[in-house]
């Protein structure tokens, strides 16, 4: 299942707008090129030039701090000229439709252009609308595929493996892209996934996406080597989806005797931002289990390879 | 409590095995040492009682009382009420949420429980609200609450009107093997009716409720019921069309079940008679046919369970005209001989009876008792189910008065009640204070 380190296989799509299509193949293609691109970023020159002359546009519908940087760091350490649009001042809010902005941003002509947006399958349609290559940054509750991949290279690089790996991902899986995008891959590459939660977020027909559901954490954390814990939003807290923080983080949130559960070197993950106390303890999030830190990196190393990877596809490329 | 206390001569039913048999029971430690027809010795220093071939049976287990704490004292109170449960024969009580403030916080659950363990002189346990505040919104903290001790989630008489709110407690609740009770009504259905929808309310110009109130709830229920495979509990199914509906979801296998209350199984609506307020209870009382179905329903297991529905009201909430007057019956003090009614007019028998007053209950609330079994907690009665006696409201311990069989003939008392082994009500020594 491991590709050769050289020649790379190429990415042969013109966009990556989930993992599900992927194969295994081409997810290791990219976390290699990625795990190469993290090293290179703790030199001192981290630029490169392979995406000069590019133009890169952030499109971002929802709020995201931590996701548009990390793309805007890779765009420009690519040398591609990369522009943020600020959704909330353009003309979207001023009643334009997706297929409007999205003819208008075209002819622009982007060669690359990065999207979040709230609604699942949004990106997918804008993707067939413009004739550059388009990033999933997040479509709704459907896929996160760089959040995915970039968890997949700091577990590859902390345990050395991902096959035969016991991954637990806990709470919130009913909103969660990063879940879904996560069970895909992880499983592609031969985990072996478990979902954990309240029924009440867990999706309907989950267990037939080939993952072992369970609803007790200390249950589901048994023998886990990696534990992934998803983000609960403030507005499903209180009584609409569980009844408070406080029964939820006794119940579901992480702390040092729940994850006494997991092997002794089970390692901890969250996509961020982390609400503290509510899926986790701060004691274990700043722990010595704690990946937390390293997959902001990994984001960024992810995110040059997928765009570089994507550039060396466009047609005048 | 340390010495052994053998009830000999006793007619032991055991509504859990479903027999009735003549025989002696051994009290030990506060729990049933031993039972049968053969055993007539008894250890060295013990408490000999004969109970003169009356009943010897498992106190009952009341599904549904108000007790009055914390905010209603002057209604009740844990103390009074559990005299009144001690007098009829009840050695459990599960208090029902809507005191105020509203049971819907661990620590309230755990104030009442400790109340309980230093005023009450039966088993007291108390169900928790299913959403805060009962308002129908946001689901209660099922699993603390849980674990805080309540036995069961419940909004009282206010019934849940978006569906989602109740598929998302009971997706919950699953989770915590929590039991969800539920009191199936439709509120812009049932509108401002104060009794059964028909022609006899029409005669006494009141409005009226529609069973369809109940039923188009009670089919909802029954679906979101299907869709999580919850434990579900329909609080008071009063009428026929409930009941087809209870059994189908029966025969699909769901751990659907339901209790009727007393007063449907003792009262039809033209009790009301010339405005009667102790007869206004929710949800209505319905015609004679509903009431002989749900007799039989109880009689062939459909209907799991019979709470008192015990609502004790002051005299002023209930010195009013019929429609704005406060619902409610007393009922805890009076349960098993009303029950004892259904008997004697040939429903059932007493074994079946009694099923349906602990067995059944302590099944759903997971109990250890509602059984005659070695090992089983020493919470006995003794009754004799054919004496007969019009009922005094002033020998009613309660402090309330409003109980709907004031000058009933009844037949069936209870001569001795036993909370872990210990004789909490003894009629002998209880007329006399009277």
């Amino acid at each position: 299942m491991t590709a050769p380190a050289q020649p790379k296989l190429p990415y042969p799509h013109r966009h990556l707008l989930g993992i599900e299509g992927l194969s295994p193949l081409e997810m290791q293609a990219l976390l290699d090129m990625a795990d190469e691109t993290a090293e290179a970023n703790r030199q001192a020159g981290k630029r490169r030039d392979t995406l000069h002359g590019r133009t890169q546009i952030n499109l971002f519908f929802e709020n995201s701090t931590r996701t548009q940087s990390s793309f805007e760091i890779a765009g420009k350490r690519l040398g591609a000229d990369v522009m943020n649009m600020a959704v909330a001042s353009s003309s979207i809010k001023k009643g334009e439709t997706l297929l409007d902005t999205a003819a208008t941003l075209n002819a622009m002509r982007p060669d690359l252009i990065v999207i979040r947006h709230q609604a699942a399958g949004a990106v997918h349609l804008l993707a067939r609308k413009v004739d550059c290559a388009v990033i999933n940054a997040g479509d709704g509750s459907h896929e996160h595929p760089t959040q995915a991949l970039l968890d997949a290279l700091t577990i590859r690089r902390n345990k050395g493996r991902i096959q035969g790996l016991i991954v637990a991902i806990c709470g919130d899986v009913l909103h969660s892209r990063v879940a879904r995008s996560n069970i895909i891959l992880l499983q592609a590459l031969g985990a072996r996934v478990r979902v954990i939660g309240p029924s009440t977020l867990l999706p309907r027909g989950i267990d037939r996406f080939g993952v072992e559901v369970f609803r007790d954490m200390r249950e589901g954390l048994k023998d886990a080597d990696i534990v992934m814990m998803l983000r609960l939003q403030l507005e499903r807290m209180n009584g609409s989806f569980v009844p408070s923080v406080r029964e939820y983080f006794r119940f579901y949130g992480l702390d040092a005797e729940k994850l006494s559960w997991a092997k002794p070197d089970a390692l901890v993950m969250h996509p961020g931002p982390m609400n503290r106390g509510v899926e986790i303890d701060s004691e274990i999030a700043d722990g010595a289990q704690s990946l937390i830190r390293e997959q902001v990196e990994m984001g960024v190393a992810v995110r040059m390879a997928v765009l570089e990877a994507l550039a060396r596809n466009l047609p005048n490329g | 409590m340390n010495r052994p206390l053998l009830l000999k001569n006793a007619r032991l039913i055991d509504p859990a095995a479903g027999t009735d048999t003549r025989g002696a029971l051994l009290v030990k430690d506060g729990s049933i040492a031993d039972l049968g027809t053969d055993l007539n010795s008894a250890p060295d220093g013990a408490e000999i009682v004969d109970c003169g071939g009356k009943v010897l049976a498992p106190g009952l287990i009341d599904m549904r009382a108000f007790l009055g704490e914390p905010g209603a004292e002057h209604r009740e109170s844990i103390a009074s009420g559990s005299l009144a449960a001690a007098a009829g024969g009840v050695t459990t009580i599960v208090c029902t949420p809507e005191t105020s403030p509203i049971i819907d916080d661990p620590a309230i659950v755990d104030y009442l429980l400790r109340r309980a363990r230093d005023t009450a002189v039966v088993n007291v346990l108390t169900s928790a609200a299913l959403t805060k505040g009962l308002r129908g919104e946001e689901m209660t903290e099922i699993g603390l609450l849980k674990q805080a001790g309540a036995v069961f989630f419940t909004d009282g008489a206010h019934s849940i009107a978006n569906a989602r709110v109740l598929l998302r407690a009971l997706t919950y609740a699953r989770d915590f093997d929590a039991l969800i009770v539920h009191h199936t009504e439709d509120r812009d259905l049932a509108g401002n009716g104060v009794m059964n929808s028909g022609e006899y309310a029409s005669r006494l110009g009141l409005s009226g409720r529609p069973i369809e109130a109940e039923t188009i709830i009670l089919e909802r229920d029954a679906r979101l019921a299907r869709m999580t495979n919850s434990r579900y509990h329909a609080a008071t199914v009063t009428n026929r069309d409930s009941l087809d509906i209870v059994r189908r979801a029966k025969d699909q296998g769901l751990k659907f079940t339901c209790s009727t209350s007393i007063n449907h199984l003792s009262f039809n609506e033209t009790d009301i008679g010339d405005y009667r307020t102790f007869y206004k209870v929710s949800p209505p009382l319905r015609s004679e046919e509903d009431r002989l179905a749900l007799a039989e329903a109880v009689s062939s297991g459909l209907i799991d369970v019979i709470v008192s529905d015990h609502n004790p009201q002051d005299v002023e909430q209930k010195r009013q005209p019929f429609a704005e007057a406060a619902d409610g019956a007393l009922g805890i003090e009076t349960l098993l001989a009303a029950g004892l009614r259904l008997h004697h007019a040939g429903h059932m028998s007493l074994p079946v009876l009694l099923r349906a007053l602990s067995t059944r209950p302590a099944e759903l609330l997971d109990l250890p008792g509602g059984r005659l079994q070695k090992g089983a907690p020493a919470d006995l009665i003794v009754f004799d189910p054919d004496d007969p006696f019009m009922l005094d409201p002033a020998t009613l311990h309660s402090k309330s008065k409003n109980t709907p069989f004031d000058e009933a003939r009844l037949q069936g008392r209870v001569l001795r009640t036993l909370v872990a082994g210990k004789t909490v009500y003894d009629c002998t020594r209880t007329d006399a204070k009277k």
